[in-house]
C-alpha cells in the first residue's frame, strides 16, 4: 500500500510519486486522478498531450451499438464506463472551467439497401440475445429523427442509451485538471527507458535524466511496445489500428444531422458548433499514418450515400489516428509482471468511452493495491491461455 | 483411414481452409482457426503490414497456421503479380491464392487477366491458386496455364448464398486434373458439405464464419461439415429414384 487517499496534508516528499508515460485521455485521466487523491505525478508525453488517438477520436460513447460477438465480456465495461460518464463530466468541468459538450441522443445504425437490412437485422438479433435496448425503426420513422437522410431507407437500429462527448474539449480540460491538482505535464518528452531493478521498475529516464518514480503507469497507446527497458513479458499485445477521418462544416444553425448516425461504411457525428466527423477506416498498415485516396474517397462516399447533402459542405479538416488494438480489442489494465509497473492501453476503438473507468480502476490500483472487480478481466494475464 | 489432400506436393490434414478478415477480435480469429482445426489461412496482403512488427497478424499467425497470401484488391494482372511478388518477399512463400476481380460489387473474377496472371506467376516459379468462376472450361484453361488447384465460386464473395450451381461445381471436379477448392459463397455448414460431397477437394471460407453470431463455434461445425461432406462423397451415395424402396424386404410377406 503505497496510498495516501487524503493525501494532501502529507508533506510532499511522503506521497506517492507517480510516472505515467503517455498524454492521452487516458494517461491524463490517471494522472488526474493520482494528483486529486494526493500522489506527485509527472505525466510525460512524446509530443503534445492530447494529440494522438484521443484528438483523432470521434467521441462516441457507444456502448450499445459497438457491441460484437466475442466481446461479451468487454460490454459489462463498456456499459459501466458510459454510466460513469454523466459524472466524471460534471467534475472535470468543475474542476477545468472548460465544458466538455456531453450529450446523449443515442445511436442510430441505418441499412440503405435490402443487404444492409438483412445484416443489421442479423447484428440486432446478436444484440437482442444480450439483452440490449434497441429498438427497431422503419424507414420512415428513422427520417422523421433524422429528415436529411437519403429516402428510401431499408431501416436503422436506435440505441437509446449511447451518447457523445467532444473527445478534444475532455483532453483540453484534462489538461487542465491535471495541472489545477498539482500535476505535472512533460510535453515533447519520450520516455526513453523504464527502469527496471530487481524486478521492479523504480522509474524512468526523460532525456537523459533519471526520474524515479514509486509506480510507473503505461498508457502510450499504440506505442506501448516501443517503449524501451519493458521486459518482453510485461509487455501487452497492442498494435497500431489506424483510422482516417474528416469533418465537414455544417451550418450550426440549421444542421443536417441531429444525432449520431452509423451508415453501412462510415459513421457521422454532429457536433454542437455544426462541424460534422466522418470516420473512420479501420486499417492494419503499421505505423504507417499517411491519409490516402481510398481512405478519404470511402468516408466521402460512406457519408454521402446516407446524406447527400453533404455535397455542398466545406471539408474542415482531414486526419489520421493509430488506435491501440489488442488482442481481443479490449483494453489491458493494471498490474504486469514487473513489480511497480502498472497498464492503462489497448483501448482500440473505445478509449473515450473507456476514460472514466480506467481512471477509476487503475488509480484505485495504484493507490489501494486492489484492483476493481470490474476491472479484472482485462489484466495482461488473459492473454496466457489464449489459444494455442 | 488416411485421405490426405495434396496440393502441388504438399500435404493437408484439414480441408477446411479459411480466410482471417472480418472477424470481431484477433482473439475470436485465432480461437477459430483453432476450432476449424485449419491448417492454412489466407491473409490479403494489400490489406494487412508487412512492416514485420510484433503483433502485426503475420507475427500473431506465424506458428499457428501456414500463411496463404492472396491478391484480394487486385484488378489487374500486373496488380496481381507485383502484389504476389510483394507476398513471396515479405512472407517466404510461393503460394499465392491469386485474385483478380473484374466487378467491384458482384466481385467477380476477370477471367482473361486471371488466366494473364496465372501463366506469368507459374514461370516464374509461384504455385498458384487462383480464385475463379464457376465454369469448367475457365477451370480446364487455368489447370492448362500451370495452376496448381482452381478455387471457383459457390455464389458472390460475402453472400452466403451457398452454392448456387452445383451442376457447374460437380463438372468442374469431374473434369479438373488439379484439387477443386471451393472458395466463396458459403453461408452455413450444409454449404460446405455440400460441397464436398459434390466432389471438392477442399473449402475455403471467411464470412460465414467471421460474421456468425459465434464464430468459433461456426468454425467447428464447418470442420466437421467437411469431413462429413467427404467422408459422403468417398462412401459413395444411393442414386437418386422417383419412387419408395423399401428398405426392409417385402418378399415372402403373407399376402404379397
Amino acid at each position: 500500500m503505497i496510498g495516501h487517499p487524503d493525501g494532501r496534508g502529507v508533506a510532499a516528499s511522503e506521497r506517492p510519486a507517480i510516472a505515467v508515460i503517455g498524454g492521452g485521455i487516458i494517461g491524463l485521466a490517471i494522472g488526474w486522478r493520482l494528483a486529486a487523491a494526493g500522489c506527485r505525478v509527472d505525466v510525460f508525453d512524446a509530443g503534445r498531450a492530447g494529440q494522438g488517438a484521443t484528438r483523432a477520436a470521434a467521441g462516441m460513447l457507444a456502448a450499445d451499438a459497438e457491441a460484437e460477438p466475442g466481446e461479451q465480456a468487454l460490454l459489462p465495461l463498456n456499459r459501466l464506463s458510459r454510466s460513469l460518464w454523466p459524472a466524471f463530466a460534471a467534475e472535470l468541468e468543475a474542476a477545468s472551467g472548460l465544458t466538455v459538450d456531453l450529450r446523449w441522443d443515442g445511436t442510430v445504425q441505418i441499412a440503405l439497401s435490402a443487404d444492409d437490412t438483412a445484416r443489421l437485422r442479423h447484428h440486432h438479433a446478436f444484440a437482442r440475445s444480450l439483452g440490449l435496448e434497441q429498438h427497431w425503426l422503419t424507414g420512415a420513422e428513422a427520417l422523421r429523427r433524422e429528415p436529411h437522410l437519403r429516402p428510401g431507407l431499408g431501416g436503422a437500429l436506435f440505441s437509446p442509451g449511447d451518447g457523445q462527448v467532444d473527445n478534444r474539449k475532455v483532453a483540453a480540460a484534462l489538461v487542465v485538471a491535471l495541472r489545477r491538482a498539482g500535476g505535472r505535464l512533460h510535453e515533447d518528452r519520450a520516455v526513453e527507458e523504464v527502469v527496471v531493478e530487481r524486478g521492479r521498475a523504480t522509474g524512468v529516464r526523460v532525456a537523459g535524466t533519471l526520474h524515479r518514480a514509486d509506480r510507473v503507469v503505461l498508457a502510450a497507446g499504440a506505442w506501448s511496445r516501443r517503449i524501451p527497458g519493458i521486459p518482453p513479458e510485461a509487455l501487452p499485445p497492442v498494435r497500431p489500428v489506424k483510422g482516417q477521418m474528416l469533418a465537414l462544416r455544417m451550418d450550426p444553425a440549421a444542421p443536417l444531422l441531429r444525432g449520431v448516425v452509423w451508415t453501412p461504411t462510415a459513421y457521422l457525428v454532429p457536433r454542437a458548433d455544426g462541424r460534422l466527423i466522418v470516420g473512420a477506416t479501420v486499417e492494419e498498415r503499421g505505423f504507417d499514418d499517411r491519409l490516402t485516396a481510398g481512405g478519404v474517397y470511402a468516408l466521402l462516399d460512406g457519408v454521402w450515400r446516407a446524406l447527400p447533402g453533404v455535397e455542398d459542405l466545406p471539408i474542415d479538416e482531414m486526419w489520421t489516428g493509430l488506435r491501440p488494438g489488442s488482442r481481443d480489442d479490449a483494453p489491458v489494465l493494471g498490474p504486469c509482471p514487473v513489480d511497480g509497473l502498472v497498464l492503462a492501453t489497448g483501448h482500440h476503438r473505445n478509449g473515450i468511452l473507456l476514460a472514466p473507468v480506467t481512471a477509476d480502476a487503475v488509480a484505485g490500483f495504484v493507490l489501494t493495491g486492489d484492483l476493481d472487480a470490474a476491472a479484472r478481466p482485462f489484466t495482461l494475464d488473459r492473454f496466457r491461455e489464449c489459444a494455442a | 483411414m488416411d485421405d490426405t489432400l495434396t496440393i502441388a506436393g504438399r500435404s493437408f490434414r484439414s480441408r477446411l481452409f479459411l480466410g482471417t478478415a472480418g472477424y470481431p477480435n484477433r482473439r475470436v480469429l485465432l480461437d477459430a482457426l483453432a476450432a476449424g482445426g485449419t491448417q492454412f489461412a489466407t491473409v490479403s496482403i494489400r490489406r494487412i503490414s508487412l512492416d514485420g512488427d510484433a503483433e502485426s497478424l503475420v507475427d500473431v499467425l506465424t506458428g499457428r497456421v501456414e500463411l496463404l497470401p492472396n491478391t484480394a484488391g487486385c484488378t489487374t494482372a500486373r496488380d496481381a503479380v507485383l502484389t504476389a511478388r510483394l507476398a513471396r518477399e515479405a512472407l517466404g512463400t510461393e503460394w499465392v491464392k491469386l485474385e483478380v476481380i473484374g466487378d467491384r460489387d458482384l466481385l467477380y473474377p476477370d477471367v482473361e487477366q486471371l488466366l494473364r496472371a496465372t501463366e506469368e506467376l507459374v514461370a516464374d516459379g509461384f504455385v498458384v491458386l487462383p480464385y475463379c468462376n464457376d465454369d469448367p472450361v475457365t477451370c480446364r484453361k487455368l489447370a492448362d496455364a500451370g495452376a496448381a488447384a482452381v478455387m471457383p465460386l459457390g455464389a458472390p464473395i460475402g453472400s452466403g448464398l451457398g452454392i448456387v450451381n452445383p451442376h457447374a461445381i460437380a463438372a468442374i471436379c469431374a473434369r479438373s486434373p488439379v484439387p477443386v477448392v471451393l472458395d466463396a459463397g458459403i453461408g452455413t455448414a450444409s454449404d460446405a458439405a455440400r460441397a464436398m460431397e459434390l466432389g471438392c477437394a477442399a473449402v475455403l471460407l471467411n464470412t460465414a464464419v467471421a460474421g456468425a453470431h459465434d464464430p468459433v463455434r461456426m468454425a467447428a461445425a464447418m470442420r466437421d461439415a467437411v469431413t462429413a461432406g467427404r467422408a459422403a462423397r468417398l462412401a459413395g451415395r444411393i442414386p437418386l429414384r422417383t419412387g419408395a424402396e423399401p428398405s426392409s424386404p417385402q418378399l415372402g410377406l403373407i399376402g404379397s
